[in-house]
């Protein structure tokens, strides 16, 4: 029971820091048409700027608002001086292009913090475990990042449906054209959404960092998490990048737990051993596969023409 | 047709070249240069093959490592067990990628445009933890391969100008296959669905059988090369089926010229070259080469091939 509530909890923490790198993408993707690779790099950075803003300032929070900062700047600039220029374009020359900055981004990390991963130490009050039911405990920290996602969550739900720029930004990714016809401000638009997804994915990156060690190619993997995310829930759609992220995070974080045990009770000991792994490691692919070749478009596909 | 084009020129100077390698190799001793050419020749043969279906058949893959991987281990699981033969190895390489190739282009093929690159991919990285969980294989590890294919005095894989020899033939075998493919009533209707599907089903054509025809013949391609790659390296690993790999891919066959014949031949030899060249100039030679990327594809359009046809107008 205890093992369940635990996982579970995980299962959320996990879909939901995957939910805030794929609403960037997927907000890039619907309204730009971009395919941004590099946003995994920029998850990266922010990892890194939080861990380098951390030991300077001594606080882990100011850190993290530094780093915050740092990413919102770096995505921007990165959009004015290279992306930019690639809208409109296949997205085979996306794909290389991104890939090349993938290419620079780690390199880069290597000259400036060296080939060895960081560690972001964590404040005191954040490592102690919170009873959360009679008898169950979890980390503090954990709990914080279920919290702050689900409140960035919040927000961008509210920004999006609620104030004008939201309304641009629905506007832009149903119909790009008409939107710049009805004399929107499309570049400044596309800078400042670029910048919010490279905050979002800075975000997600300074909240894993503790968790896992800051390295080089830390973004690589989760990228290609996120890039199913937005493939099940349907490109361009915040609400369906939501459900599916908490829906792989579950599917993830549980498969990795609980396969082991149901695979042995199938199989013999040794070959379960040696499956479980890989099967859970497939699991989300898996379902991805299955939900394309169900329903092409996602499972929720944002409102197009 | 012109008969004489700067392309054709810079083509032909580059197969001499390849062509005559070994004997530079061996007047001056350069073994080093050997090596490197026969990983360039085997990663030419699997940008060829993707080309195939990236440049004649307009379908995006972003999983075509995955073959590197399935040619790769056919032949180091097979010597494993004790079958040495490369009568066996390469049929059964060319086999399980064909096989592979059928069920993921099934399934894929049933999406377009993005969503094609997004599966492809996510098939790819399956194939990737499928070998990573391959305990008896050596598992995240890799297998060691401690034995080259054996093809019963034929041919000594062993030898390195013997081995250079096979893969530049596979190399050559596969463009000209291309070549007739390209050419032939198969390819003029798959270069028809790249250009406008609905039309081409309109007129009659059933497009999803074409394409996924075209898409297991580069499959099994691409096995061969990992089956060689296999052999060159004595080694194989779930790495060479990781999505970056496939990226290498895609950016030697972009950079070479997508649907041109030897573009993706010399893609992948200034790409490999340029790696090299920059390595050996600076530990950080990404940095260098991520931008340059960025900038084939923001100035470069056609790649090489494109450049050296706009020099022959100008």
């Amino acid at each position: 029971m205890l093992l369940v509530v635990e996982q579970f909890l995980n299962g959320l923490q996990f879909g939901l820091l995957l939910f805030l790198l794929a609403a960037g993408l997927t907000l890039v993707f619907g309204i730009m048409d971009l395919v941004n690779l590099a946003h995994g790099s920029l998850y990266m950075m922010g990892a890194y700027f939080a861990a380098t803003f951390a030991a300077w300032t001594g606080s882990f929070l100011l850190g993290a608002l530094l780093a915050l900062g740092a990413t919102l700047v770096l995505g921007i600039v990165l959009e004015m001086s290279a992306l930019r220029h690639l809208y409109g374009r296949d997205h085979l020359d996306h794909v290389l292009a991104t890939f090349g900055l993938i290419l620079f981004f780690n390199e880069a990390v290597r000259l400036i913090w060296g080939p060895a991963g960081l560690a972001l130490p964590l404040p005191v009050w954040l490592t102690v475990p919170v009873p959360i039911l009679p008898g169950i405990h979890y980390p503090a920290y954990r709990l914080a990042i279920i919290a702050v996602a689900l409140l960035v969550a919040l927000l961008l739900y509210l920004g999006v449906m609620r104030t004008r720029i939201g309304m641009l930004i629905r506007a832009g990714a149903s119909n790009r054209e008409m939107i710049g016809a009805l004399g929107i401000n499309i570049k400044l638009l596309y800078t400042l959404v670029f910048g919010l997804g490279a905050a979002l994915a800075g975000l997600a990156g300074l909240m894993q960092a503790p968790i896992l060690t800051v390295q080089i190619g830390m973004g690589e993997n989760i990228l290609i998490l996120a890039f199913v995310i937005i493939v099940i829930g349907g490109i361009g759609s915040i609400r369906g990048a939501f459900l599916a992220a908490i829906l792989v995070g579950m599917i993830d974080t549980l498969g990795r737990a609980f396969l082991p045990n149901l695979l042995r009770q199938v199989l013999s000991g040794a070959a379960a051993s040696t499956a479980a792994p890989a099967l859970s490691s497939m699991l989300i692919y898996l379902l991805m596969a299955i939900v394309l070749v169900v329903r092409p478009e996602g499972l929720f596909p944002a409102n197009r023409r | 047709m012109k008969a004489f084009t700067v392309s054709k020129a810079v083509t032909a100077l580059m197969l001499a070249g390849l062509v005559l390698l070994p004997l530079y190799s061996q007047a001056s001793g350069n073994i080093f240069i050997l090596t490197l050419f026969t990983r360039i020749v085997i990663l030419a043969l699997a940008a060829a093959s993707l080309n195939l279906i990236m440049g004649f058949g307009g379908m995006m893959s972003f999983g075509h490592a995955a073959y590197l991987g399935i040619g790769g281990y056919a032949v180091g699981m097979l010597a494993q067990e004790g079958v040495g033969s490369g009568f066996i190895q390469f049929p059964v390489a060319l086999a399980a990628s064909a096989t592979y190739a059928l069920v993921i282009g099934a399934l894929s093929l049933r999406t377009r445009g993005v969503y094609f690159i997004m599966i492809t991919l996510a098939f790819a990285q399956m194939a990737y933890y499928v070998a990573s969980g391959l305990a008896r294989y050596g598992g995240d590890d890799g297998l060691t391969v401690y034995k080259r294919s054996d093809f019963s005095g034929l041919i000594n894989l062993s030898n390195r100008t013997q081995f250079y020899y096979l893969c530049l033939a596979c190399l050559f075998g596969v463009v000209f296959l291309i070549w007739r493919i390209a050419n032939s009533r198969f390819g003029l209707v798959l270069q028809g669905l790249r250009s406008n599907e609905q039309r081409m089903q309109a007129i009659g054509f059933p497009s999803k059988r074409y394409q996924l025809v075209c898409f297991v013949i580069s499959g099994m391609m691409c096995g061969l090369a990992g089956a060689l790659l296999a052999n060159n390296t004595d080694f194989v690993s779930p790495a060479v089926m990781y999505w970056t790999r496939s990226g290498d891919l895609m950016v030697m066959v972009i950079l070479g010229g997508m649907g041109t014949l030897f573009g993706p031949v010399i893609g992948a030899v200034v790409y490999l070259l340029l790696e090299e060249f920059l390595s050996q100039l600076t530990e950080y030679w990404a940095l260098i080469m991520g931008p340059l990327l960025l900038l084939i594809v923001l100035f470069g359009r056609g790649g090489i091939m494109g450049l050296l046809g706009r020099l022959n107008r100008g």
